[in-house]
Protein backbone atom coordinates (compact mmCIF):
# COMPACT_ATOMS: atom_id res chain seq x y z
CA UNK A 1 0.00 0.00 0.00
CA UNK A 2 1.02 3.97 -1.15
CA UNK A 3 3.07 5.95 1.79
CA UNK A 4 2.94 9.39 2.57
CA UNK A 5 4.40 10.47 5.31
CA UNK A 6 6.31 13.47 6.64
CA UNK A 7 10.03 13.05 7.77
CA UNK A 8 11.79 16.25 9.03
CA UNK A 9 9.53 18.54 7.69
CA UNK A 10 10.12 16.54 4.47
CA UNK A 11 6.89 15.15 2.31
CA UNK A 12 8.52 11.14 1.51
CA UNK A 13 6.22 9.27 -0.86
CA UNK A 14 6.05 5.82 -2.36
CA UNK A 15 3.29 4.71 -4.73
CA UNK A 16 1.45 1.41 -4.73
CA UNK A 17 3.67 0.65 -8.26
CA UNK A 18 6.89 1.08 -6.45
CA UNK A 19 7.10 -2.43 -5.01
CA UNK A 20 10.76 -2.94 -4.23
CA UNK A 21 10.85 0.08 -2.37
CA UNK A 22 7.67 -0.85 -0.49
CA UNK A 23 9.08 -4.24 0.65
CA UNK A 24 12.64 -2.47 1.29
CA UNK A 25 11.23 0.36 3.61
CA UNK A 26 8.40 -2.67 5.09
CA UNK A 27 11.71 -4.40 6.40
CA UNK A 28 13.29 -1.26 8.04
CA UNK A 29 10.05 -0.22 9.40
CA UNK A 30 10.74 -3.34 11.83
CA UNK A 31 14.47 -2.25 12.05
CA UNK A 32 15.46 -5.25 10.32
CA UNK A 33 17.87 -4.43 7.09
CA UNK A 34 16.87 -6.81 3.92
CA UNK A 35 18.29 -6.47 0.08
CA UNK A 36 17.84 -8.77 -2.38
CA UNK A 37 20.04 -11.66 -3.32
CA UNK A 38 19.63 -12.52 -6.75
CA UNK A 39 18.14 -16.01 -7.23
CA UNK A 40 20.23 -16.40 -10.14
CA UNK A 41 24.08 -15.71 -9.25
CA UNK A 42 23.25 -14.79 -5.41
CA UNK A 43 24.67 -11.75 -4.95
CA UNK A 44 22.97 -8.89 -2.97
CA UNK A 45 22.60 -5.29 -4.07
CA UNK A 46 21.83 -1.98 -3.14
CA UNK A 47 19.30 -0.03 -3.51
CA UNK A 48 16.62 -2.02 -4.63
CA UNK A 49 16.21 -2.19 -8.30
CA UNK A 50 14.17 -4.41 -10.55
CA UNK A 51 17.02 -6.89 -12.08
CA UNK A 52 20.18 -7.87 -11.14
CA UNK A 53 22.95 -5.80 -12.29
CA UNK A 54 25.35 -8.16 -12.64
CA UNK A 55 23.32 -11.30 -14.25
CA UNK A 56 20.00 -9.73 -15.40
CA UNK A 57 17.49 -11.61 -13.64
CA UNK A 58 14.20 -10.59 -12.66
CA UNK A 59 14.07 -13.16 -9.61
CA UNK A 60 15.73 -12.13 -6.11
CA UNK A 61 14.58 -12.93 -2.56
CA UNK A 62 14.27 -10.78 0.20
CA UNK A 63 16.82 -11.43 2.76
CA UNK A 64 18.35 -10.64 5.86
CA UNK A 65 21.71 -8.50 5.88
CA UNK A 66 23.40 -7.70 8.73
CA UNK A 67 24.15 -3.36 9.07
CA UNK A 68 27.61 -3.52 9.94
CA UNK A 69 30.89 -1.80 8.13
CA UNK A 70 33.20 0.70 7.92
CA UNK A 71 32.48 4.02 6.18
CA UNK A 72 34.67 4.12 2.81
CA UNK A 73 33.93 8.28 2.04
CA UNK A 74 31.58 10.96 3.52
CA UNK A 75 30.59 14.79 3.42
CA UNK A 76 30.09 17.20 5.93
CA UNK A 77 27.09 19.25 4.68
CA UNK A 78 27.43 22.97 5.70
CA UNK A 79 25.54 24.67 3.36
CA UNK A 80 21.67 22.64 3.12
CA UNK A 81 19.81 23.00 -0.11
CA UNK A 82 17.06 20.87 1.25
CA UNK A 83 15.38 23.26 3.98
CA UNK A 84 14.55 20.43 6.14
CA UNK A 85 18.38 19.90 6.88
CA UNK A 86 19.14 23.49 7.85
CA UNK A 87 18.78 23.39 11.24
CA UNK A 88 20.86 20.08 10.92
CA UNK A 89 24.10 21.65 9.89
CA UNK A 90 26.83 20.27 9.59
CA UNK A 91 25.75 16.90 9.02
CA UNK A 92 27.68 13.93 7.41
CA UNK A 93 26.27 11.92 4.53
CA UNK A 94 28.22 8.69 4.75
CA UNK A 95 29.21 5.83 2.19
CA UNK A 96 29.18 2.78 4.07
CA UNK A 97 31.17 -0.42 2.83
CA UNK A 98 29.02 -3.11 4.05
CA UNK A 99 30.93 -6.37 5.71
CA UNK A 100 28.44 -8.18 4.00
CA UNK A 101 29.54 -9.45 0.02
CA UNK A 102 32.88 -6.68 0.26
CA UNK A 103 35.18 -7.26 -1.97
CA UNK A 104 32.25 -9.64 -4.47
CA UNK A 105 32.45 -9.86 -7.14
CA UNK A 106 35.53 -7.86 -7.93
CA UNK A 107 38.10 -7.29 -5.28
CA UNK A 108 36.64 -3.31 -5.63
CA UNK A 109 33.53 -3.96 -5.28
CA UNK A 110 31.30 -3.53 -2.13
CA UNK A 111 27.53 -2.86 -1.18
CA UNK A 112 27.69 0.83 -0.33
CA UNK A 113 25.09 2.01 1.52
CA UNK A 114 23.95 5.79 2.03
CA UNK A 115 23.06 7.42 5.72
CA UNK A 116 23.48 9.81 7.74
CA UNK A 117 25.38 9.76 11.24
CA UNK A 118 22.94 9.51 13.80
CA UNK A 119 22.71 8.51 17.68
CA UNK A 120 21.65 5.20 18.70
CA UNK A 121 18.26 6.20 18.45
CA UNK A 122 18.51 7.23 15.16
CA UNK A 123 18.31 11.52 15.63
CA UNK A 124 20.54 13.46 13.33
CA UNK A 125 24.11 13.18 15.14
CA UNK A 126 25.41 16.57 17.05
CA UNK A 127 28.33 18.37 15.83
CA UNK A 128 30.61 16.59 18.29
CA UNK A 129 29.81 13.65 16.66
CA UNK A 130 29.40 14.63 13.83
CA UNK A 131 33.78 15.86 14.30
CA UNK A 132 34.92 12.38 15.55
CA UNK A 133 33.95 10.13 12.39
CA UNK A 134 36.28 9.49 9.17
CA UNK A 135 36.95 7.14 6.61
CA UNK A 136 37.14 3.63 8.26
CA UNK A 137 35.15 4.40 11.36
CA UNK A 138 33.24 1.66 11.81
CA UNK A 139 29.37 1.73 12.27
CA UNK A 140 26.11 0.05 12.79
CA UNK A 141 22.63 0.32 11.05
CA UNK A 142 20.12 2.08 13.46
CA UNK A 143 16.94 3.69 12.44
CA UNK A 144 15.11 6.74 12.20
CA UNK A 145 11.27 5.71 12.88
CA UNK A 146 8.89 7.94 10.23
CA UNK A 147 5.69 6.49 10.11
CA UNK A 148 3.64 3.41 10.22
CA UNK A 149 5.70 1.62 7.93
CA UNK A 150 8.65 3.71 6.96
CA UNK A 151 11.95 3.94 8.66
CA UNK A 152 15.06 4.99 7.38
CA UNK A 153 18.63 3.40 7.64
CA UNK A 154 20.88 5.55 9.61
CA UNK A 155 24.29 4.79 10.55
CA UNK A 156 26.00 4.92 13.82
CA UNK A 157 29.49 4.28 15.45
CA UNK A 158 29.70 0.95 16.41
CA UNK A 159 30.70 1.03 20.14
CA UNK A 160 31.70 -2.82 20.24
CA UNK A 161 34.00 -2.70 17.58
CA UNK A 162 37.73 -1.98 17.30
CA UNK A 163 38.18 1.63 15.91
CA UNK A 164 40.92 2.95 14.02
CA UNK A 165 43.32 4.90 16.03
CA UNK A 166 42.37 8.28 14.03
CA UNK A 167 39.80 8.08 11.18
CA UNK A 168 40.83 9.63 7.80
CA UNK A 169 39.69 13.37 8.50
CA UNK A 170 39.31 16.11 5.83
CA UNK A 171 42.42 18.47 7.19
CA UNK A 172 40.53 21.21 8.96
CA UNK B 1 51.76 20.34 -31.86
CA UNK B 2 51.39 18.72 -35.19
CA UNK B 3 49.24 15.40 -35.74
CA UNK B 4 51.84 12.08 -36.19
CA UNK B 5 52.52 11.67 -39.54
CA UNK B 6 51.36 7.86 -39.57
CA UNK B 7 47.94 9.52 -38.41
CA UNK B 8 45.19 7.67 -40.81
CA UNK B 9 42.84 10.35 -41.65
CA UNK B 10 40.41 8.36 -43.89
CA UNK B 11 38.79 5.78 -41.58
CA UNK B 12 34.98 6.34 -42.19
CA UNK B 13 34.24 4.15 -39.53
CA UNK B 14 34.72 6.84 -37.19
CA UNK B 15 34.21 9.78 -39.18
CA UNK B 16 37.29 10.91 -38.85
CA UNK B 17 37.90 14.78 -39.91
CA UNK B 18 34.58 14.80 -41.77
CA UNK B 19 32.14 17.44 -39.80
CA UNK B 20 33.46 20.31 -38.32
CA UNK B 21 32.10 23.34 -36.03
CA UNK B 22 31.67 26.13 -38.11
CA UNK B 23 29.59 28.74 -35.47
CA UNK B 24 29.63 29.55 -32.33
CA UNK B 25 26.81 31.79 -30.60
CA UNK B 26 26.31 32.91 -27.03
CA UNK B 27 24.44 35.54 -24.72
CA UNK B 28 25.59 37.63 -22.22
CA UNK B 29 26.41 35.73 -19.11
CA UNK B 30 24.30 37.52 -16.37
CA UNK B 31 22.19 36.75 -13.28
CA UNK B 32 19.21 38.19 -13.70
CA UNK B 33 18.49 38.10 -17.99
CA UNK B 34 15.29 39.24 -17.25
CA UNK B 35 14.51 36.97 -20.62
CA UNK B 36 12.66 33.55 -21.16
CA UNK B 37 14.99 30.75 -22.06
CA UNK B 38 13.21 30.92 -25.47
CA UNK B 39 14.88 34.32 -25.73
CA UNK B 40 17.93 33.07 -24.79
CA UNK B 41 18.15 29.89 -26.80
CA UNK B 42 17.05 32.23 -30.20
CA UNK B 43 19.51 34.97 -29.81
CA UNK B 44 22.15 32.34 -29.01
CA UNK B 45 21.40 30.27 -32.21
CA UNK B 46 20.88 33.60 -34.49
CA UNK B 47 24.33 34.58 -33.31
CA UNK B 48 26.29 30.92 -33.92
CA UNK B 49 24.56 31.06 -37.69
CA UNK B 50 25.64 35.05 -38.16
CA UNK B 51 28.79 33.47 -36.72
CA UNK B 52 28.86 31.06 -39.20
CA UNK B 53 28.01 32.97 -42.30
CA UNK B 54 24.92 31.18 -43.21
CA UNK B 55 21.70 32.31 -43.29
CA UNK B 56 18.50 30.54 -41.04
CA UNK B 57 17.26 28.79 -44.08
CA UNK B 58 20.86 26.77 -44.33
CA UNK B 59 19.48 25.36 -40.91
CA UNK B 60 17.95 21.98 -41.49
CA UNK B 61 18.71 19.90 -38.15
CA UNK B 62 18.57 21.32 -34.34
CA UNK B 63 19.55 19.51 -30.84
CA UNK B 64 19.24 20.77 -27.40
CA UNK B 65 19.63 19.26 -24.05
CA UNK B 66 17.98 20.41 -20.52
CA UNK B 67 17.53 19.52 -17.35
CA UNK B 68 12.55 20.12 -17.61
CA UNK B 69 14.35 24.13 -16.73
CA UNK B 70 14.49 25.31 -21.20
CA UNK B 71 12.66 25.63 -23.85
CA UNK B 72 12.33 23.27 -27.06
CA UNK B 73 13.93 23.35 -30.44
CA UNK B 74 10.73 23.65 -32.40
CA UNK B 75 9.94 27.52 -30.37
CA UNK B 76 13.73 28.44 -31.43
CA UNK B 77 13.08 27.04 -35.16
CA UNK B 78 9.79 28.71 -35.38
CA UNK B 79 11.02 32.03 -34.21
CA UNK B 80 13.70 32.22 -36.88
CA UNK B 81 11.83 30.89 -39.23
CA UNK B 82 13.79 27.34 -39.46
CA UNK B 83 12.30 24.69 -41.23
CA UNK B 84 13.88 21.39 -39.52
CA UNK B 85 14.08 18.08 -41.59
CA UNK B 86 15.37 16.37 -37.82
CA UNK B 87 15.40 17.52 -34.35
CA UNK B 88 15.88 16.10 -30.97
CA UNK B 89 15.24 17.56 -27.24
CA UNK B 90 16.73 15.59 -24.98
CA UNK B 91 16.83 15.54 -21.04
CA UNK B 92 20.75 15.84 -20.31
CA UNK B 93 23.36 17.58 -18.28
CA UNK B 94 27.05 17.73 -18.35
CA UNK B 95 27.79 14.90 -20.45
CA UNK B 96 25.34 16.40 -22.89
CA UNK B 97 27.33 18.37 -25.27
CA UNK B 98 29.68 16.09 -27.03
CA UNK B 99 27.61 13.49 -27.12
CA UNK B 100 25.28 15.89 -29.03
CA UNK B 101 28.00 17.29 -31.45
CA UNK B 102 27.90 12.92 -32.52
CA UNK B 103 24.49 12.58 -33.04
CA UNK B 104 24.68 15.45 -34.91
CA UNK B 105 27.65 13.97 -36.96
CA UNK B 106 25.03 10.80 -37.30
CA UNK B 107 22.03 12.61 -38.19
CA UNK B 108 23.96 14.36 -41.15
CA UNK B 109 25.80 11.02 -42.36
CA UNK B 110 23.04 9.64 -42.73
CA UNK B 111 21.05 11.91 -44.85
CA UNK B 112 18.35 13.29 -42.77
CA UNK B 113 19.84 16.99 -42.53
CA UNK B 114 22.78 18.83 -43.75
CA UNK B 115 23.59 21.31 -41.10
CA UNK B 116 22.28 21.06 -37.21
CA UNK B 117 22.56 23.46 -34.60
CA UNK B 118 23.06 22.62 -30.90
CA UNK B 119 21.79 25.08 -28.17
CA UNK B 120 21.12 24.97 -24.26
CA UNK B 121 19.38 28.11 -23.29
CA UNK B 122 18.84 28.16 -19.51
CA UNK B 123 18.30 30.77 -16.71
CA UNK B 124 20.81 29.12 -14.55
CA UNK B 125 20.31 31.44 -11.83
CA UNK B 126 17.14 33.04 -11.96
CA UNK B 127 15.03 30.64 -12.46
CA UNK B 128 16.06 27.00 -12.14
CA UNK B 129 19.20 26.41 -10.12
CA UNK B 130 21.07 23.19 -11.09
CA UNK B 131 22.64 23.56 -7.58
CA UNK B 132 18.78 22.26 -6.30
CA UNK B 133 17.67 25.31 -4.34
CA UNK B 134 14.21 26.89 -4.51
CA UNK B 135 11.26 24.71 -5.88
CA UNK B 136 13.79 21.68 -7.17
CA UNK B 137 14.49 21.35 -3.20
CA UNK B 138 10.83 21.51 -1.72
CA UNK B 139 9.38 18.77 -4.27
CA UNK B 140 8.35 15.44 -2.19
CA UNK B 141 10.87 13.01 -1.97
CA UNK B 142 9.46 10.32 -3.69
CA UNK B 143 10.60 6.13 -4.53
CA UNK B 144 14.39 5.74 -5.16
CA UNK B 145 14.85 9.13 -4.15
CA UNK B 146 14.48 7.83 -0.71
CA UNK B 147 17.51 6.44 -0.77
CA UNK B 148 19.06 9.63 -1.28
CA UNK B 149 17.16 13.00 -1.10
CA UNK B 150 16.02 11.95 2.20
CA UNK B 151 19.48 11.89 3.70
CA UNK B 152 20.04 15.93 2.81
CA UNK B 153 22.19 14.69 -0.51
CA UNK B 154 21.03 16.32 -3.29
CA UNK B 155 22.69 18.38 -4.69
CA UNK B 156 25.75 18.18 -7.10
CA UNK B 157 27.85 19.18 -5.08
CA UNK B 158 26.99 17.09 -2.55
CA UNK B 159 26.63 14.18 -4.23
CA UNK B 160 30.15 14.60 -5.65
CA UNK B 161 32.06 15.16 -3.01
CA UNK B 162 32.14 11.86 -1.68
CA UNK B 163 34.31 10.90 -4.96
CA UNK B 164 36.91 13.93 -4.04
CA UNK B 165 36.84 13.07 -0.29
CA UNK B 166 37.98 9.03 -0.28
CA UNK B 167 40.64 10.92 -3.58
CA UNK B 168 42.60 12.67 -1.09
CA UNK B 169 42.37 9.66 1.33
CA UNK B 170 43.70 7.39 -1.37
CA UNK B 171 46.64 9.52 -3.43
CA UNK B 172 46.95 12.48 -0.81
CA UNK B 173 45.37 14.49 -2.60
CA UNK B 174 45.12 18.29 -1.11
CA UNK B 175 42.54 20.95 -0.55
CA UNK B 176 45.32 23.44 -1.91
CA UNK B 177 45.88 21.58 -4.80
CA UNK B 178 42.83 21.34 -6.30
CA UNK B 179 41.79 25.10 -5.06
CA UNK B 180 44.99 25.99 -8.17
CA UNK B 181 42.16 24.82 -10.17
CA UNK B 182 39.83 28.01 -9.52
CA UNK B 183 42.93 30.66 -9.50
CA UNK B 184 44.10 29.56 -12.46
CA UNK B 185 40.42 29.91 -14.10
CA UNK B 186 40.19 32.99 -12.57
CA UNK B 187 43.78 34.20 -14.13
CA UNK B 188 41.85 33.14 -17.63
CA UNK B 189 38.48 34.75 -17.13
CA UNK B 190 40.50 37.67 -16.32
CA UNK B 191 41.05 38.62 -20.03
CA UNK B 192 38.04 37.38 -21.08
CA UNK B 193 35.70 40.09 -21.43
CA UNK B 194 32.24 38.52 -21.42
CA UNK B 195 33.17 36.19 -17.78
CA UNK B 196 30.82 36.61 -15.43
CA UNK B 197 33.72 36.66 -12.56
CA UNK B 198 36.44 38.78 -14.01
CA UNK B 199 38.39 39.34 -10.87
CA UNK B 200 41.50 36.97 -10.10
CA UNK B 201 41.41 34.85 -6.45
CA UNK B 202 44.16 32.97 -5.02
CA UNK B 203 44.37 29.68 -3.72
CA UNK B 204 44.32 31.18 -0.31
CA UNK B 205 40.90 33.07 -1.14
CA UNK B 206 39.35 29.73 -2.21
CA UNK B 207 40.63 27.80 0.82
CA UNK B 208 39.04 31.15 3.32
CA UNK B 209 36.01 31.18 1.71
CA UNK B 210 32.86 29.19 3.67
CA UNK B 211 32.30 25.70 3.43
CA UNK B 212 29.47 24.43 0.96
CA UNK B 213 30.19 20.75 1.95
CA UNK B 214 33.30 19.21 2.73
CA UNK B 215 35.35 19.55 1.19
CA UNK B 216 34.19 21.68 -1.31
CA UNK B 217 34.32 25.89 -0.29
CA UNK B 218 32.02 28.30 -1.64
CA UNK B 219 34.83 29.05 -4.49
CA UNK B 220 35.38 25.78 -5.31
CA UNK B 221 31.99 25.24 -6.80
CA UNK B 222 30.99 27.09 -10.38
CA UNK B 223 29.16 30.18 -10.76
CA UNK B 224 25.33 29.54 -11.67
CA UNK B 225 24.31 32.33 -14.45
CA UNK B 226 21.57 32.84 -17.43
CA UNK B 227 22.57 32.74 -20.67
CA UNK B 228 21.80 30.70 -24.20
CA UNK B 229 25.10 29.22 -25.99
CA UNK B 230 24.71 27.34 -29.63
CA UNK B 231 26.94 25.73 -31.97
CA UNK B 232 26.44 24.83 -35.41
CA UNK B 233 27.86 21.50 -36.86
CA UNK B 234 28.16 20.54 -40.65
CA UNK B 235 30.08 18.14 -43.16
CA UNK B 236 33.96 19.55 -43.64
CA UNK B 237 33.21 20.14 -46.91
CA UNK B 238 30.63 22.26 -46.74
CA UNK B 239 32.53 23.95 -43.78
CA UNK B 240 35.18 26.00 -46.78
CA UNK B 241 31.62 28.02 -47.71
CA UNK B 242 31.68 29.70 -44.26
CA UNK B 243 33.38 32.55 -42.51
CA UNK B 244 36.00 31.16 -40.09
CA UNK B 245 38.27 28.37 -40.07
CA UNK B 246 36.71 25.05 -39.48
CA UNK B 247 36.66 23.33 -36.11
CA UNK B 248 37.34 19.97 -37.43
CA UNK B 249 35.88 17.11 -35.17
CA UNK B 250 38.27 13.93 -35.00
CA UNK B 251 36.35 11.72 -32.66
CA UNK B 252 33.87 11.70 -30.05
CA UNK B 253 32.26 9.63 -27.30
CA UNK B 254 29.44 10.15 -25.29
CA UNK B 255 27.85 8.28 -22.06
CA UNK B 256 30.30 6.80 -20.81
CA UNK B 257 28.60 4.44 -18.20
CA UNK B 258 30.24 2.96 -15.18
CA UNK B 259 28.80 -1.09 -15.63
CA UNK B 260 26.23 -0.22 -12.82
CA UNK B 261 24.53 3.00 -12.04
CA UNK B 262 27.10 4.89 -9.48
CA UNK B 263 24.90 7.90 -7.93
CA UNK B 264 25.11 5.53 -5.27
CA UNK B 265 28.79 4.48 -6.20
CA UNK B 266 27.90 1.05 -6.37
CA UNK B 267 30.90 0.14 -9.02
CA UNK B 268 34.51 -0.37 -8.34
CA UNK B 269 36.40 2.90 -7.25
CA UNK B 270 34.31 5.39 -6.68
CA UNK B 271 36.93 8.34 -7.67
CA UNK B 272 37.34 6.64 -10.71
CA UNK B 273 35.14 8.55 -13.46
CA UNK B 274 33.65 8.83 -16.27
CA UNK B 275 37.15 9.39 -18.27
CA UNK B 276 38.24 6.20 -17.46
CA UNK B 277 35.97 4.27 -19.78
CA UNK B 278 35.59 7.51 -22.55
CA UNK B 279 39.18 7.04 -22.91
CA UNK B 280 39.14 3.75 -24.60
CA UNK B 281 37.06 5.10 -27.25
CA UNK B 282 38.01 8.99 -27.59
CA UNK B 283 41.96 8.39 -28.22
CA UNK B 284 41.37 5.73 -30.94
CA UNK B 285 38.92 7.33 -32.29
CA UNK B 286 40.47 10.70 -32.46
CA UNK B 287 44.27 8.79 -33.25
CA UNK B 288 46.04 10.90 -31.26
CA UNK B 289 46.42 10.76 -27.19
CA UNK B 290 46.34 13.20 -24.23
CA UNK B 291 49.76 14.35 -25.71
CA UNK B 292 48.99 15.59 -29.05
CA UNK B 293 46.65 18.12 -26.61
CA UNK B 294 47.14 21.67 -27.06
CA UNK B 295 44.37 22.83 -25.20
CA UNK B 296 41.43 21.11 -22.75
CA UNK B 297 38.31 22.53 -22.09
CA UNK B 298 37.09 20.29 -18.97
CA UNK B 299 33.43 20.35 -17.07
CA UNK B 300 34.52 22.07 -14.00
CA UNK B 301 31.27 22.17 -11.93
CA UNK B 302 33.61 22.03 -9.30
CA UNK B 303 37.56 22.70 -8.96
CA UNK B 304 37.93 18.98 -8.71
CA UNK B 305 35.74 17.31 -11.15
CA UNK B 306 38.51 18.81 -13.37
CA UNK B 307 40.83 17.44 -11.38
CA UNK B 308 39.18 13.70 -11.79
CA UNK B 309 38.55 13.97 -15.76
CA UNK B 310 42.06 15.05 -16.60
CA UNK B 311 43.28 12.14 -14.53
CA UNK B 312 40.97 9.48 -16.19
CA UNK B 313 41.28 10.61 -20.00
CA UNK B 314 45.01 10.13 -19.38
CA UNK B 315 46.72 13.87 -18.90
CA UNK B 316 48.15 12.29 -16.15
CA UNK B 317 48.49 9.36 -13.83
CA UNK B 318 45.62 8.25 -11.62
CA UNK B 319 46.24 9.70 -8.74
CA UNK B 320 48.75 12.08 -9.88
CA UNK B 321 46.08 15.13 -10.54
CA UNK B 322 46.15 17.00 -7.76
CA UNK B 323 49.71 17.51 -9.16
CA UNK B 324 48.77 18.22 -12.74
CA UNK B 325 46.05 20.75 -11.82
CA UNK B 326 48.63 23.02 -9.91
CA UNK B 327 51.99 22.71 -11.08
CA UNK B 328 51.27 25.41 -14.32
CA UNK B 329 50.50 22.85 -16.81
CA UNK B 330 47.32 24.45 -17.22
CA UNK B 331 47.50 27.78 -16.59
CA UNK B 332 47.92 30.26 -20.35
CA UNK B 333 51.28 30.27 -21.17
CA UNK B 334 51.60 26.47 -19.68
CA UNK B 335 52.46 23.34 -21.65
CA UNK B 336 48.63 22.32 -22.14
CA UNK B 337 45.86 25.38 -20.26
CA UNK B 338 42.68 24.16 -19.44
CA UNK B 339 39.21 26.39 -19.55
CA UNK B 340 40.96 29.11 -21.23
CA UNK B 341 38.06 31.13 -20.80
CA UNK B 342 37.50 30.61 -17.52
CA UNK B 343 35.19 27.69 -17.90
CA UNK B 344 31.83 27.35 -15.25
CA UNK B 345 33.74 28.24 -12.39
CA UNK B 346 34.40 32.20 -13.56
CA UNK B 347 33.06 32.79 -17.54
CA UNK B 348 29.68 31.39 -16.58
CA UNK B 349 27.44 28.13 -16.18
CA UNK B 350 25.78 26.81 -19.30
CA UNK B 351 26.04 23.05 -18.77
CA UNK B 352 28.73 22.37 -20.91
CA UNK B 353 28.89 23.99 -24.05
CA UNK B 354 30.79 27.17 -23.34
CA UNK B 355 34.13 25.28 -23.11
CA UNK B 356 33.04 24.07 -26.42
CA UNK B 357 32.94 27.21 -27.91
CA UNK B 358 36.22 28.64 -26.57
CA UNK B 359 38.06 25.87 -27.89
CA UNK B 360 36.55 26.50 -31.15
CA UNK B 361 37.89 30.44 -31.37
CA UNK B 362 40.80 28.75 -30.20
CA UNK B 363 41.90 26.43 -33.01
CA UNK B 364 40.00 29.63 -35.22
CA UNK B 365 43.24 31.41 -33.21
CA UNK B 366 40.77 34.05 -33.16
CA UNK B 367 39.88 34.00 -29.46
CA UNK B 368 37.38 37.26 -28.14
CA UNK B 369 40.01 38.75 -26.35
CA UNK B 370 41.56 42.44 -25.31
CA UNK B 371 43.70 42.47 -28.08
CA UNK B 372 43.70 44.36 -30.93
CA UNK B 373 41.99 44.45 -34.04
CA UNK B 374 43.31 44.10 -37.30
CA UNK B 375 42.16 45.60 -40.97
CA UNK B 376 40.86 42.13 -42.07
CA UNK B 377 38.59 42.01 -38.81
CA UNK B 378 40.85 39.43 -36.84
CA UNK B 379 42.45 40.11 -33.20
CA UNK B 380 46.34 40.54 -33.24
CA UNK B 381 47.39 38.41 -31.05
CA UNK B 382 50.01 39.42 -28.43
CA UNK B 383 50.38 36.67 -26.18
CA UNK B 384 50.81 38.51 -23.27
CA UNK B 385 49.00 36.52 -20.60
CA UNK B 386 49.16 39.33 -17.75
CA UNK B 387 46.12 40.84 -16.37
CA UNK B 388 43.78 42.13 -19.21
CA UNK B 389 45.66 40.89 -22.28
CA UNK B 390 45.96 38.15 -24.31
CA UNK B 391 44.39 34.67 -23.97
CA UNK B 392 44.76 33.53 -27.39
CA UNK B 393 46.89 30.18 -27.10
CA UNK B 394 49.68 29.99 -29.56
CA UNK B 395 49.51 27.84 -32.71
CA UNK B 396 46.89 25.60 -31.02
CA UNK B 397 46.23 22.36 -33.48
CA UNK B 398 44.80 20.15 -31.16
CA UNK B 399 41.91 20.76 -28.38
CA UNK B 400 40.07 18.25 -26.10
CA UNK B 401 36.01 18.92 -24.65
CA UNK B 402 35.69 16.63 -21.41
CA UNK B 403 31.74 16.63 -20.24
CA UNK B 404 30.44 14.98 -17.66
CA UNK B 405 27.24 14.72 -15.47
CA UNK B 406 27.22 12.16 -12.85
CA UNK B 407 30.81 10.82 -11.72
CA UNK B 408 29.86 7.70 -14.25
CA UNK B 409 28.71 9.54 -16.96
CA UNK B 410 30.32 11.65 -19.81
CA UNK B 411 31.38 12.66 -23.03
CA UNK B 412 34.32 14.10 -24.94
CA UNK B 413 35.17 15.21 -28.45
CA UNK B 414 38.33 15.96 -29.58
CA UNK B 415 38.60 18.87 -32.54
CA UNK B 416 41.58 20.06 -34.73
CA UNK B 417 42.45 23.23 -36.58
CA UNK B 418 41.18 22.80 -40.32
ZN1 LIG C 1 22.25 -12.01 -10.55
Amino acid sequence: MAINATYLGMPLEINDLDVENLEYFKHCAAHDFHLQRCDSCGLLRYPPTTACPWCASPKSTWTRVEGKGAVHSYSEVHHAIQPAFKAHTPYLILLVDLDAQKGKPTADEALRVVGNLATPDGKLAPPEMVRSVGIGTRVRMVFSDVAPGLAIPQWTIDEKAAQPAKPWRYPD
Amino acid sequence: MPLPADVDTSTPKHLRDKYAIVGVGETTYTRGSGKTTRALGSWAVRNAIEDAGLKPSDIDGMLSYQSGDSTFSPMIAGDLGIRLNFYMDVFGGGSSTEALVGMAMGVIEAGMCKTVVIFRAMNGFSQVRIGGTGARAAAPVSGDMLHGRAYGWQSAGQMFSLTFMRHMHDYGTTPAQVAAVKAIHSEHAGNNPKAFYKERVTVEDVLKSRYICKPLHLLDCCVETDNGTALIVTRADRAKDCRHTPALIRGVVGRCNKPRMDMHYQHGPISTVAGHYGKEILWPNAGVGPEDVDITGSYDAFTFTTMLQLEDYGFCKKGEGGHYVSDGTMRLGGRRPNNTSGGHLCEGYTHGLNMVIENVRQLRHDVDDSCPVGPDGKRQHTYDYRPGGCRQVKDVEVSANLGWAMPGTGSAMVMRRG
